[in-house]
């Protein structure tokens, strides 16, 4: 079964690392996109401050959203996905394999960027240090709600903007606790509150997410 | 009584026909009374006015989109479970109703918001997940709007409703939860209620009257799929031609 497991995450990264452009695409994505806002709205610091948690937050909900319409339709087109649906191992563990290649390629480099653009909007090092850990524990929720975004839709026309539409409303909870956590230390209110929750939310979507969207592929591919 | 019997949808079409008049009545002869209770009847809040009577309509249609999502997905579950197109199919007709409410109560809560707050909109825990829901309303229907086979269609927009649902609770306990703008829950099942006895007796017909309402129009758009789905077999054909 773990076998099984890490069989599906390796052969997803050994793919996406032979085709560097895919993945690269999402990052430069995150990183345009938050560079955008100080252009917008002008590069007053303490501004620049208050809204960089969000910001930063929001842009890295775009970038999965961005890379998740590919996460099983590759696979499905040139067939692979419905030989790895035959196989005797339960479907939710080839959903779960699926969202964390999708997290080790899309999620952590997101971690590595994000304090170089913290900096660019003026953060303090501790806010830093909560922005990369909120960060940590919210981009696997983003992949796992999204893995059964992208099984609904798969080979739908307009599946993108489609997906956006579906899962955008249920990574709210996810954008609420992860950018309040960095704004508490902003406020000096703390952070340990909003990263629990955030924590709450992410054993919750691992326990639900691969299941439900292994029941989704069932109901596309069929 | 065999529960599977009303589940076929030759038996469904014929008896949905018989209902809707007497769901549709009802709703009508309920709001007449319930806006006559709201505008005429129901003495004037001495904090807030003549305003506050938009809550005739804006309380039953915040409750009805919420418990319409619940509806929702119970149909949802049960169409997953035993496998019944016709749950699908309430499921399906539901939807539009609920966005609908949905928007009204968005909509009414500005008019309302306006003169109390002294703004349209606040981003206030409630009226947020109350926008959420519309989100997830939208996304159920453009879901199932974009695909062709009814079966998948179907489906996929349960199960994406069953993921959804955990939202109608954080909208209900959001008021506990953040403490914002928004006034508390002026109804409770466990302490006397707030506001005179004619303003709540108002609320609850209007949303008597909602519900019915409801009702009426989810099995008119059932019956409509019904017979869209149902256009090859025999039963359908021989109504189409028994009718002229």
């Amino acid at each position: 079964m773990l076998r099984f497991l890490f069989t599906v995450v390796r052969r997803d990264v050994l793919l996406a690392a032979r085709r560097r452009g895919d993945w690269l695409t999402a990052q430069f994505f995150f990183v345009i996109v938050v560079s955008m806002f100080p252009l917008g709205i002008g590069p007053e610091p303490g501004m620049l401050r208050t809204i960089g948690p969000g910001v930063v937050w929001v842009a890295a909900l775009l970038a999965s959203l961005l890379s998740l319409d590919r996460l099983f339709a590759d696979d499905y087109r040139d067939g692979s996905l419905e030989q790895a649906m035959l196989s005797p191992c339960p479907m939710a563990l080839l959903t779960l394999g699926k969202a964390i290649a999708h997290w080790v390629i899309n999620g952590i480099p997101l971690l590595l960027i994000a304090p170089l653009l913290g900096i660019q909007f003026n953060l303090p090092a501790a806010a830093l240090w909560i922005l990369v850990l909120s960060l940590a524990i919210g981009t696997p929720i983003l992949s796992l709600l999204g893995s059964i975004g992208a099984a609904l839709t798969l080979g739908l026309r307009g599946g993108g903007a489609l997906v956006t539409l579906l899962i955008m409303p249920l990574y709210v909870p996810a954008l609420i606790f992860g950018a309040g956590a960095v704004e508490g230390v902003l406020s000096g209110s703390g952070s340990e509150a909003h990263l629990s929750l955030l924590g709450a939310f992410l054993v919750l979507s691992l326990l639900l997410a691969p299941w439900v969207s292994a029941m989704a592929l069932k109901v596309s591919v069929e | 009584m065999n529960l599977y019997h009303y589940a076929s949808p030759s038996t469904f079409y014929p008896w949905a026909g018989k209902l809707i008049p007497w769901f549709a009545a009802l709703a009508l002869i309920l709001a007449a009374a319930g806006l006559y209770i709201g505008f005429f009847v129901a003495p004037t809040d001495f904090q807030q006015g003549e305003g506050y009577r938009i809550i005739f309509i804006h309380v039953p249609a915040a409750w009805m989109s919420m418990f319409i999502y619940v509806v929702m997905a119970f149909w949802s579950a049960i169409g997953l479970a035993f496998n019944t197109r016709q749950s699908f199919v309430m499921a399906r007709a539901l939807a539009p109703t609920g966005a609908m409410f949905t928007f009204v109560a968005l909509w009414t809560g500005a008019l309302w918001g306006k003169p109390m707050w002294g703004a349209w909109w606040v981003w206030d825990a409630r009226l947020t997940s109350e926008l959420i829901l519309l989100f997830l309303y939208v996304g159920v229907m453009a879901l199932q709007a974009a695909i062709d086979d009814p079966r998948r269609a179907d489906r996929a927009g349960a199960l994406l409703n069953l993921v959804g649902v955990i939202n109608v609770p954080v909208i209900y306990f959001s008021v506990k939860w953040w403490n914002t703008l928004h006034q508390g829950a002026s109804v409770s099942l466990t302490r006397a209620p707030s506001m005179a006895q004619t303003m709540l007796w108002g609320m609850l017909i209007m949303a008597l009257a909602a519900w019915m309402y409801t009702i009426a129009v989810a099995l008119a758009r059932a019956r409509t799929l019904t017979l869209e789905r149902e256009r090859q077999s025999e039963w359908v054909r021989a109504r189409l031609e028994g009718q002229p």
